[in-house]
């Protein structure tokens, strides 16, 4: 689908056609291809404003496409703007601007002397230095309750980084102005950092929450009681309930990833593991003479294909 | 290569007498064979330029020779860089 003509041109719907026929030069005058050799979107641009002029620059095309008789498509397309294909080539020294002589080498070099000029100019403008991007291994823990980093750049510096709580990898920090220098005076580049979080042989992380695994013994399951667990912040003393069964699941909150700014400190769940242990004689006694109170199949409606 | 009155035939606006005002001018030069003018396709685009200038552009009779030049200057530029083998955009 065609831009609307009236658009491509910048003229409203009821201009006149002295201000199409202006708005046309204007454009015309800008994107010619022939005085814009070298920019090949001035070449789709004066195409499209030909293509809108065309249409409406003709009263009778106008007022059928206004009445929607024709479509701003599948208007014949005007050939034109094609000079400088055939100027470029070597034939295109008949038109040259000294005829009959091949231009002065010396011309070139001034125009050269100019370029060079420009570039040197541009280097001795202020500039910004380079961004420096490092990568640096966050261990599991410092990711949980945010730390503060020594990350030693090769030029020698040490970079004191300070780890947010609840950097995940593929994350970046940028440390502002400590990237490469700036030149002639220009202000230092960033320093990227690229973060990679280990893992941890305890914890398990999703979000800002974390998962352990807590095995516990036959007697803490069934009696309950004190049971001392391995936390981010230091062992903890948590309270089993009576009855834990295995695959309990006991949610200690706020002992997740710590709190940062606005966002609150994630939990720490356990998922309880029974762990009968080495082979008791007792045990095995009790547990051969127990009827128990209200039998239970554990694999009760399991099936391998439902 | 075409002639005179093919040259004429090709564009509907354009007349012999402006035509002829740019051969004297200078700003087309075309060949003479015999009697004849004959036209190559860099003098048929020259035309069809000169006529987009005056007639889209509204670039009147004072103004054409300095565009002319200028643009003449530019393809002597773009000619020599890629004489020199520098790539050109386009």
């Amino acid at each position: 689908m065609a831009q609307d003509p009236y658009k491509t041109l910048g003229v409203a719907r009821n201009a006149s056609p002295e201000a199409i026929k202006a708005a046309y030069r204007k454009l015309a005058r800008q994107h010619h291809p022939d005085l814009n050799p070298g920019k090949p979107e001035a070449e789709a641009r004066f195409k499209a404003v030909s293509a809108a002029n065309d249409l409406l620059g003709d009263p009778d095309k106008r007022a059928r496409f206004d009445r929607g008789e024709i479509d701003a498509e599948g208007q014949e397309q005007r050939h034109s703007g094609s000079y400088r294909q055939q100027a470029e080539q070597p034939q295109g020294g008949r038109y040259s601007a000294r005829p009959g002589q091949r231009p002065e080498a010396e011309v070139f070099d001034d125009l050269f002397a100019d370029i060079f000029e420009q570039r040197r100019r541009a280097e001795s403008a202020p500039r910004r230095g380079q961004d420096e991007t490092y990568r640096l291994v966050v261990p599991f823990l410092h990711a949980v309750a945010g730390a503060t980093e020594a990350l030693t750049l090769p030029d020698g510096r040490s970079l004191s980084v300070k780890i947010p709580p609840g950097v995940e990898s593929g994350q970046t920090l940028r440390l502002r102005g400590q990237g490469g220098p700036g030149r002639n005076g220009g202000p230092a580049g960033d320093a990227l950092i690229d973060l990679d979080v280990g893992q941890h042989p305890l914890f398990r992380r999703e979000g800002f929450n974390l998962y352990l695994e807590l095995p516990v013994t036959l007697r803490e399951a069934v009696l309950g009681g004190p049971v001392l667990v391995p936390t981010p912040g230091g062992p903890l003393r948590v309270t089993l309930p009576e009855g834990s069964d295995a695959g309990r699941q006991i949610r200690l909150r706020g002992k997740g990833i710590a709190a940062h700014g606005a966002r609150e400190a994630g939990d720490l769940f356990l998922n309880l593991r029974i762990e009968i242990g080495p082979a008791d004689a007792a045990l095995k006694a009790f547990l051969s003479q127990w009827k128990p109170e209200h039998p239970h199949d554990p694999r009760a409606g399991m099936e391998a294909a439902p | 290569m075409i002639t005179l009155d093919l040259l004429c035939a090709r564009f509907t606006r354009l007349r012999l007498e402006d035509l002829q005002g740019w051969i004297a001018e200078g700003h087309v030069r075309p060949e003479r064979a015999g009697h004849e003018l004959v036209f190559t396709e860099l003098d048929v685009e020259r035309v069809g330029l000169i006529l987009e200038l005056r007639d889209d552009m509204a670039v009147n009779d004072e103004a054409l020779p300095v565009v002319l030049s200028l643009l003449d200057q530019l393809y002597d530029l773009r000619r020599r860089l890629r004489e020199m083998g520098v790539t050109l955009d386009a």
